[in-house]
């Protein structure tokens, strides 16, 4: 009798050994995967600080308002950040409305034939293609076959068909996530389709658009290859003519035809000089354009993050 | 009425997306036409130096295809581990609220303009490596690859993460009844169920890595070298094309239309991965 | 309806009056061990009072989803090696307490238990603090509503416990899905494709591979959550008459919201309603003659 209750016991025991073992590698794996995680966090923080410390003999009034120079000590980025955003303008004015549209096309209005599904493999696709690509399509067709030359317009629009692929995306999942229900209670009020759409879809999917502009926009200030392989001028020292005039009609389009320099391409030039003044100035330039892309993103995670508080289905 | 015309604009703009991938497609076959009436394919694939803007020209890409093959598979060996690693975690391991605060932490390594990865990987990741290996040169595939791999770090594991998630519960449930721990679960039902998923990010990752430009184009130098040696400068396909548009090159010169060329291979290469990628997401959202 | 809040009087722990076969031991003997104690039934004065060999002894078990408490009070006796059936209108918590035997809802955060689960012959407190819930998943195994096989082959599937206990030695691992899959009655059609991926089998066959799983690792007690609720009636038939012949080797507790299917494989039977334990009994009686009002209504179809 007590044999066999000690048997059990025995049997037990013996569970609970490779137990521990096998909760031992469990333990281990959360460490792993918290420390890696960490590690990979830490290594973000490093870079900003490696960048702000680099740069900070840079760092000031001067900075903003000098145009590049030979000298490292007052060469600045005047040139740059507003190249960077007038190119942004022309991509936002160009990509939010396309992208914006085309997802509703494909959420709303495309009928289930091979014609939207070819559509949607060029979406999916175009997301994938490397942005140095886009580059050499805005070479080849903007610069070239258009004649836009190395002008604000061609990088715009260059940036706004790289973006055009997340502005969509992220459309679409918005979209998608209103409620059926919904529209189906203004179809049965009588409502058309553009109605549902321009009263009810898109309100209530505001913040997964304004998160997906916002992230494009995020990937468009950081991009570099597209807009050198377009010829962006490193050496810029005037600013593109002002939109706003004094006289009649008041305001003016040339600028878009300016030749321009941006900031990452700024900061290339400035990495790739053998001088190592210069990198003071490139990690300068770098810390900012960082601040640029993580203020921006930080924007979308607080929009997406309130619009999901906001909106509960 | 109205609506029609709304629709018709509203369907024009998803136009542009087939727009853009006919014109690519076509900028690239109409300027590499003029290159390849002057390069034989055999020369193409089978010549060993590119050095299309010397005096003595050569036009083998294969030189550009090592050192994109080199640098990828680098930031994969970085990338693939821990950035399945932290999917693992995720979606495994954290608690909801975890969970919830780091990805969107994480992904902001992928947001880092990638000019900036480049100025990390050269003043801060090769003089890092070179304490280690005092010989190796101040330009060099190695710092370039670690860092890419970082930089896609949060596109595999984001891809991963919902590729597990999508193993259904009951399986979860099914060996956790069993006894299992979470970390057997984890490797032993939910890796091998989402095994299609993981296969997609990790082939998507590699279309990333191939594409990458800056990053090479600053630490990895920029002199075509026909090396698998990740210690040697090189130059990738992308680094090339950044290269020449530097210059000031005649447009319908071979220069360049050898950069047409270049991105020609470029985008059959990641086109490949792509198509393969995206099919295996799609079985990986159909399989339950 | 009148229900009861307090432990059913109709379950009292006491000394047995009377042996059965399945112990042969004098009832000195077993109080001085660990082994089970037995409980008798004593329905109503004009039955034939019956012992039981508890194989787990549920005592006044609360169990909580954050603030809302699932389960009430709960004190029932499971007899070892016979078939124990919960019934009861969907939401009644059978299911809920069936999990409390593995410790499934240790899965979800902000779940408490209340009370024990002893397990015999070595007292173990199934739901106690201390109690890692992976040993006592290992201890007790599970059959799910739902077949859920592993996206692996048929082999690796039944050979999933014992790979999990570090078990490698190819010849036993053979040797002991071949014995799951017979006492699954599931050898004889797998045996020549036990390659092949868990996934092409049909439902039944799926089911019963996932009763192999449970079986391979030789569990005290095997829980079935609404085995049949996805299968055809062949399958189910199949399912019924294989539970059946488990009791002769494992406790078997069964969720089930088919009366006709608790009637037919069950020894005893648990009524239960919105987390509380209305009536206890053998299956015969709680079938035939129910005690409470509320049994027979369930039972005679009148809600639920």
């Amino acid at each position: 009798m007590s044999a066999v209750s000690s048997a059990a016991m025995l049997e037990a025991e013996k569970l609970r050994g490779g137990l521990s073992r096998r909760k031992l590698l469990d333990k281990a794996f959360v460490v792993i995967g918290l420390s890696i995680m960490l590690g990979c966090l830490a290594i973000l923080a490093v870079l900003f600080i490696d960048l702000v410390r680099d740069g900070a003999p840079r760092f000031g009034w001067d900075f903003l308002t000098n145009f590049a120079s030979r000298r490292a000590t007052s060469a600045g980025i005047l040139a740059a950040w507003v190249g960077t955003s007038l190119i942004m303008l022309v991509t936002a004015v160009c990509a939010v409305p396309i992208g914006v549209m085309a997802a509703i096309y494909l959420e709303e209005y495309a009928p289930k034939n091979w014609f939207t599904a070819i559509v949607e493999i060029n979406v999916t696709n175009l997301a994938g293609v490397p942005s140095i690509v886009y580059g050499l399509l805005a070479l080849g067709l903007l610069v070239h076959q258009f004649d836009l030359g190395q002008s604000i317009l061609a990088a715009g629009l260059t940036l706004a068909l790289l973006i055009l692929p997340i502005v969509i995306v992220a459309t679409r999942e918005s979209i998608r996530s209103v409620p059926n229900a919904i529209r189906e209670a203004a179809y049965g009020l009588g409502a058309t389709r553009w109605e549902v759409t321009k009263d009810h879809v898109l309100p209530y999917s505001t913040g997964g658009i304004l998160t997906g502009m916002i992230l494009g926009l995020s990937r468009a200030i950081g991009e570099t290859a597209p807009i050198i392989t377009i010829g962006a001028l490193s050496f810029i020292a005037f600013l593109p003519d002002s939109p706003i005039k004094s006289e009649f009609p008041f305001v003016s389009f040339q600028w878009l035809h300016d030749p321009f320099t941006a900031m990452p391409i700024q900061m290339f030039n400035w990495v790739s000089r053998p001088d190592q003044a210069f990198q003071a100035n490139a990690a300068a330039a770098g810390a900012i354009l960082l601040c640029m892309t993580l203020a921006m993103n930080g924007v979308a995670i607080f929009i997406r993050y309130r619009f999901r508080k906001k909106i509960n289905w | 009425m109205r609506d029609r015309v709304v629709e018709i604009l509203l369907l024009a703009s998803g136009l542009v997306a087939v727009f853009t991938t006919l014109a690519i497609v076509g900028v690239l076959l109409f300027e590499s036409g003029g290159f390849f009436e002057h390069v034989t394919l055999k020369e193409f694939f089978t010549d060993t130096m590119w050095t299309p803007l010397f005096a003595d020209a050569h036009y083998g890409i294969m030189p550009l295809v090592a050192g994109t093959l080199t640098t990828t598979v680098v930031a994969l060996v970085v990338a693939v581990p821990l950035g399945t690693t932290i999917a693992i975690y995720l979606s495994e391991f954290a608690p909801h609220n975890v969970r919830e605060t780091v990805k969107p932490i994480l992904e902001l390594l992928g947001a880092v303009p990638t000019v900036v990865y480049g100025y990390f990987a050269l003043t801060m990741v090769t003089p890092l490596l070179q304490y280690f290996m005092p010989e190796l040169p101040g330009f060099n595939m190695l710092s370039a690859g670690l860092v890419i791999g970082l930089m896609i770090v949060p596109y595999i594991s984001s891809v991963s993460e919902d590729a597990m998630r999508a193993v259904p519960r009951y399986m979860r449930e099914g060996s956790y009844a069993m006894g299992a721990t979470r970390l057997q679960t984890a490797l032993r039902v939910v890796v091998p169920g989402a095994f299609s998923g993981l296969a997609a990010a990790f082939i998507l990752g590699i279309s990333r890595a191939v594409g990458e430009t800056m990053v090479v184009a600053i630490a990895a130098g920029m002199q075509p070298n026909l090396t698998f040696d990740p210690r040697e400068p090189a130059a990738t396909i992308t680094a090339y094309i950044v290269q020449v548009s530097l210059g000031d090159l005649a447009h319908g010169s071979i220069g360049y239309q050898s950069i047409f060329a270049a991105g020609l291979v470029l985008m059959a290469i990641t086109l490949m991965f792509n198509v393969i990628g995206f099919g295996l997401t799609r079985k990986f959202r159909e399989a339950y | 309806m009148q229900r009861t809040t307090e432990a059913p009087s109709a379950v009292r722990a006491t000394r047995p009056a009377e042996e059965t076969a399945l112990s042969k031991e004098s009832p000195a003997n077993a109080k001085s061990t660990s082994g089970a104690p037995r409980i008798s039934i004593a329905v109503d004065d004009t039955r034939q009072v019956r012992t039981l060999n508890v194989k787990a002894a549920v005592d006044n078990v609360n169990f909580y989803y954050g603030e809302h408490r699932a389960l009430k009070n709960l004190t029932i006796p499971i007899a070892d090696r016979q078939v124990t059936a919960l019934i009861g209108p969907s939401g009644c918590g059978k299911s809920t307490f069936l999990r409390c035997f593995n410790r499934m809802h240790d899965l979800q955060p902000g779940t408490r238990y209340e009370g024990s689960i002893t397990l015999h012959p070595d007292n173990l407190n199934l739901i106690g603090p201390g109690v890692d819930p992976i040993e006592v998943r290992m201890r007790i195994g599970m059959v799910f509503q739902k077949p859920n096989p592993f996206p692996k082959s048929i082999f690796e599937n039944v050979a999933y416990g014992l790979r999990l206990r570090g078990l490698r030695n190819r010849a036993t691992l053979a040797e002991e899905v071949e014995k799951a899959l017979r006492g699954a009655a599931l050898w004889d059609e797998a045996k020549d494709r036990l390659q092949d991926s868990a996934l092409a089998l049909s439902g039944g066959q799926m089911q019963r591979l996932c009763i192999a799983r449970a079986l391979a690792t030789k569990p005290e007690i095997l829980l079935f959550d609404e085995p049949t609720s996805a299968l055809d009636p062949i399958a189910t038939a199949k399912i019924e008459e294989l539970i059946s012949t488990l009791r002769d080797q494992v406790t078997v507790l069964i969720v089930t919201h088919n009366m006709q299917q608790a009637a037919r494989v069950s020894d005893y039977t648990a009524f239960m309603y919105i987390g509380e334990l209305i009536e206890f009994d053998e299956a015969a009686k709680i079938f035939t003659n129910p005690s409470k009002k509320a049994t027979e209504d369930y039972i005679t179809g009148r809600y639920g």
